[in-house]
């Protein structure tokens, strides 16, 4: 069953052609990784699934983006209530300076929650989902910039799974932490997959292999390869996609 | 050779340089050392009228009066001894002019060369005299008592309610109603500006395209340039009428016309500052709120302001700043009444309003003078708190970001 599915997407900043006509389609309680050089769209690609695109002046996207069947580019779609669907962690660390309990709880609030048991619920389970819970569970009240990375990256994660998103988006989520973060990080994914649809941004491609079931392959705006994890690593189609990977370029 | 030019040539620089930061510290302690010095003589001061005498009977037994409570003896408020602790008998109040009432011209002089010897006589004579003369006509051998009233006190200086430096015979010096004044003025300006320059910068840094945005920072940039008789003088010509027919007053020279002006002349400094702060706000920030799915406002309210609350402080202490020691246009609109301000639409009267228009007119190392750079004294330590606050905030804001 297919979460995300795009049909000949195409997005123009101003004059630059960024992404060339996409059409793939992501499966549901699947990893899907794109890997592919710096500037080759993938970020700007998995931002689309959310319309974080739309804070950029001068973007153009032309195409139809599905969440589970829904165009999310109709007029009818409320761009917050598409982006309480579809969680996103981002590249750094980006807890707000509020108290680790709070930063969990920001996406119930801006939702209109009040009920203070049901928000102390759902923070607790998304931080034991997170794997932080342990480790703040004495200091919730604690500012979030008291964490080291990994943990405010893991609290990011736990503030995004609050409100219980269908899709989670992850653009190069451990690029900024060490490898024993990154490690855990991974394992969480592993985790994750089993209640999300986890589309993941990384430059890194031994991540990909050891995280992802399918990754897809872009390359200066298209999407050059997309197959299962195994077979794109291991047998890949395309002589780019066989140079990316041997680390030729990129 | 040449090195040792180059050598020699820093050494002048670093000496031009070592000398001018040494004379500027030198000068301003020096400012701040005068108005001190200027400010505290006021309390080593006799609040008597300049060159004036107070006298009674000398079987009088009081000896000791306050400036207020001479005072109410010349408003006719205190009309018996008893009141001050003396005998049971109505106070006969006598100024050098009353003299003709009791002798004649022959008696006087035509010089008035047999004035001093006839007050000695006429305070003798009169047990229940209080008179009020000018020193000049002093006799040597006076039949009198003189009454010395006491040293301006610090705490009649601060808490007194009534500022009238000039008054006969005792002046009066309290400057409570004026640092009443001041603040109320103040309060009132950044009750005014503090909003609308919140709403003004949030909008440039959030809400407005960037051209627009381009093009209104300067010009509100520019609104700190106008100087300030001109804020005043736009404040007379529109602002004192319009709250005059708006409030149906008898005159429209209120605090509230103070704080407007002050409030407009605050916005530059609030905008400009808290816009920056706002725009400080990480962009990862922004978007972690979004999404989350909050919607603009959620995001302005809950993470913009939250996360730039420093820097909105910092401005609305340095808008105050501005307020407090604003002179020019608040002397201009708010009527200078230095009276308790009960309303926003009672005339008040500011500390530096009242320097300024009394400064001139006070004469040199008088009381009055004194009495002045007493209340300088009192507007510099306003500021440096408010300056001290502001350094202690963004000292803070530096320590958060860190």
């Amino acid at each position: 069953m297919n979460s995300v599915e795009t049909k000949d997407v195409h997005l123009y900043y101003g004059d630059f052609h960024a992404l060339k006509g996409i059409t793939m389609a992501m499966r549901k309680n699947q990893v899907t990784a794109f890997i592919g050089p710096s500037g080759c769209g993938k970020s700007t690609y998995l931002r689309c699934f959310n319309r974080m695109n739309d804070l950029i002046d001068g973007v153009r996207i032309e195409g139809e983006i599905l969440i589970d069947g829904v165009d999310i580019y109709k007029s009818s779609i409320q761009v917050d209530d598409l982006r309480k669907h579809v969680g996103m962690v981002f590249q750094k660390p980006n807890p707000f300076p509020k108290s680790i309990f709070e930063n969990v709880a920001y996406g119930l609030r801006v939702n209109g929650t009040k009920d203070r048991q049901f928000i102390e619920e759902r923070v607790e389970r998304s931080l034991k989902q997170a794997a932080l819970w342990d480790e703040v569970k004495d200091k919730l009240k604690k500012s979030a910039f008291e964490l080291s990375g990994g943990q405010q990256q893991r609290l990011c994660i736990a503030r995004a799974l609050a409100i219980e998103p269908s899709v989670l988006l992850m653009d190069e989520p451990t690029s900024a932490l060490d490898p024993l973060s990154t490690a855990k990080t991974e394992e969480l994914i592993h985790e994750l997959k089993e209640n999300y649809t986890i589309v993941i941004v990384t430059h890194n491609m031994q991540q990909a292999g050891r995280v992802s079931d399918y990754t897809a392959f872009f390359y200066l705006g298209e999407l050059v390869e997309y197959a299962k994890t195994k077979t794109l690593f291991t047998n890949p189609k395309d002589q780019r996609t066989q140079n990316y990977i041997t680390g030729r370029f990129g | 050779m040449k090195r040792y030019f180059n050598n020699f040539g820093e050494r002048v620089i670093e000496g031009i340089i070592t000398l001018s930061g040494t004379v500027t510290s030198i000068t301003v302690l020096l400012i701040v050392f005068f108005l001190f010095k200027e400010g505290l003589g006021v309390f080593s001061q006799t609040p008597v009228a300049e060159g004036s005498v107070i006298a009674v009977n000398k079987q009088n037994p009081v000896k000791e009066l306050t400036a207020h409570q001479v005072k109410e003896i010349w408003d006719q408020n205190i009309t018996n001894w008893k009141q001050l602790g003396g005998q049971d008998a109505p106070i006969k109040l006598f100024e050098v002019d009353d003299i003709t009432d009791y002798y004649t011209d022959e008696q006087i002089g035509a010089e008035f060369e047999y004035l001093p010897q006839r007050l000695s006589e006429l305070v003798a004579k009169e047990p229940h005299i209080l008179a009020f003369f000018p020193d000049e006509y002093l006799p040597k051998e006076f039949a009198g008592r003189q009454i010395k009233l006491d040293n301006v006190s610090p705490g009649s200086f601060l808490g007194g309610r009534e500022w009238y430096p000039t008054i006969q015979p005792a002046v009066q010096l309290g400057v409570l109603p004026l640092i009443l004044g001041t603040l109320w003025v103040s309060l009132g300006a950044i009750l005014i500006a503090l909003p609308l320059g919140l709403a003004t910068s949030i909008y440039l840094a959030e809400i407005a395209n960037p051209k627009v945005r381009n093009f209104l920072k300067p010009v509100i940039e520019l609104l700190a340039g106008i100087p300030s008789v001109v804020y005043g003088f736009f404040g007379l010509v529109v602002v004192v009428p319009l709250i005059q027919d708006v409030f149906g007053l008898p005159v429209g020279e209120t605090a509230l016309a103070g704080s407007i002006i002050l409030g407009i002349m605050a916005l530059p400094t609030i905008i400009s500052v808290s816009e920056d702060a706002m725009r400080t706000t990480p962009r990862a920030m922004k978007e972690a709120s979004l999404a989350l799915g909050a919607n603009k406002w959620q995001t302005i309210y809950r993470v913009i302001i939250p996360y730039s609350i420093s820097g909105i402080s910092t401005a609305a202490i340095l808008g105050i700043g501005r307020a407090i020691g604003e002179t020019m246009a608040v002397l201009m609109v708010t009527g200078n009444a230095s009276v308790i301000p009960h309303t926003f639409l009672e005339p008040v009267r500011t500390i530096p309003a009242t320097i300024a228009a009394e400064l001139g007119e006070a004469p040199q190392g008088g009381i009055h003078f004194q009495a002045l750079f007493a209340l300088g004294c009192i507007l510099f330590l306003m500021t440096l708190a408010i300056n001290m606050t502001v350094d202690l905030v963004s000292a803070k804001k530096k320590a958060n970001r860190s």
